[in-house]
């Protein structure tokens, strides 16, 4: 989902990077009052952020004969709330962008928007709607997951089409030929990525169980039940 | 085997199975372009050209390849070491419960 460096047109850049600003800054600002207030999250905090660091070095085949990469968002974003991901999310794109010529400086505000703003709110959005209609803890991660990974291509693709229109169709036909490219391959991998976060909180709901009541993730009272 | 143990097992291998299944199923014939570059293909067709460069490239694809591998290192081994010691903080107790049990 990388829009690579110096892609989008000036003012587009710009505009996204002002719209991604108040949400990093804003996530900074939650990061610094978690640890402060609760210094036991931080082992949870630097999970959130390597679960999207690895997720987003690996570039997965996918159904379409091309291949592209989970995101990691959501884990993070359920556990912490989407803030907490707008900045984890953006220092894992500043890094692939600095360091691997991956996405871009200029870019940084479009790519920062779609995976660390657009896709954390969506999955949690995705979660907690799930979690309201009755539904448990593990198919909330799952939806999640697979749709913060999903909700970031698609505002990729959408961005793209925006800056790029057909020359005949418009937007529309721009916004039909990049989530050609970009949602088509994603979904196998968004399927994926909802199973490895089942995974992850598998683990978490038997070894950080303190943390997890804490954070509103789990009811104090939850009967063993829920774990499996 | 319990069945926490059975459901695990079944979501690596699902896991698994989703990118492994796309591999065999074509037996070698796609080339997996990565999807960044088809877009940023589509946007040259159109006829524009990138108006900045990255700071910093590597230098070969086998240079990147492995700047990657150490962005999933880096990842990895701190998720690795979280879940680690999550992990271990819980075994403790019950541990020393145990060693109270057995004394005198």
């Amino acid at each position: 989902m990388h829009i690579a460096e110096g892609l989008l047109p000036a003012p587009h850049a710009l505009g996204w990077t002002l719209a991604a600003a108040p949400f990093v800054v804003h996530g900074a600002r939650a990061v610094v009052r978690e640890v402060r207030e609760h210094p036991e999250s931080t082992l949870l905090l630097g999970a959130a952020g390597a679960f999207t660091f690895v997720l987003s070095a690996v570039k997965l085949p996918s159904v379409t004969g091309s291949s592209s990469h989970p995101t990691g968002t959501g884990a993070g974003a359920v556990l912490f709330r989407p803030p907490v991901m707008a900045l984890l999310g953006t220092v894992v794109l500043l890094f692939q962008a600095l360091l691997l010529a991956h996405g871009g400086l200029t870019t940084l505000g479009a790519n920062a928007f779609s995976m660390a703003v657009a896709g954390p709110w969506v999955g949690y959005g995705a979660y907690r709607l799930t979690r309201a209609l009755g539904g448990g803890l593990m198919p909330g991660v799952f939806v999640a997951l697979a749709l913060a990974d999903l909700a970031t291509y698609v505002t990729t693709a959408l961005q793209l089409a925006l800056a790029f229109p057909d020359a005949d169709g418009g937007f529309p036909a721009a916004a039909g030929k990049f989530l050609g490219i970009f949602a088509v391959t994603q979904v196998p991998l968004a399927i994926g990525e909802g199973l490895l976060g089942v995974l992850l909180f598998r683990v978490l709901v038997v070894n950080a169980r303190p943390e997890l009541e804490r954070l509103g993730v789990l009811r104090p009272a939850a009967t063993p039940e829920e774990a499996r | 085997m319990t069945r926490r143990r059975l459901v695990t097992a079944l979501l690596v291998l699902a896991v698994v199975a989703l990118f492994a299944l796309p591999l065999a199923l074509d037996g070698g014939a796609a080339e997996y372009a990565g999807t960044d570059s088809q877009a940023a293909e589509a946007v040259e067709d159109s006829g524009h050209t990138p108006w900045f460069e990255s700071v910093f490239s590597p230098s070969s694809s086998e240079v990147e390849s492995g700047l990657f591998a150490v962005q999933a290192a880096l990842g990895g081994g701190v998720l690795g070491y979280v879940l680690g010691r999550l992990r271990g903080r819980r075994q403790t107790p019950r541990q020393a419960e145990r060693a109270e049990d057995a004394g005198p």
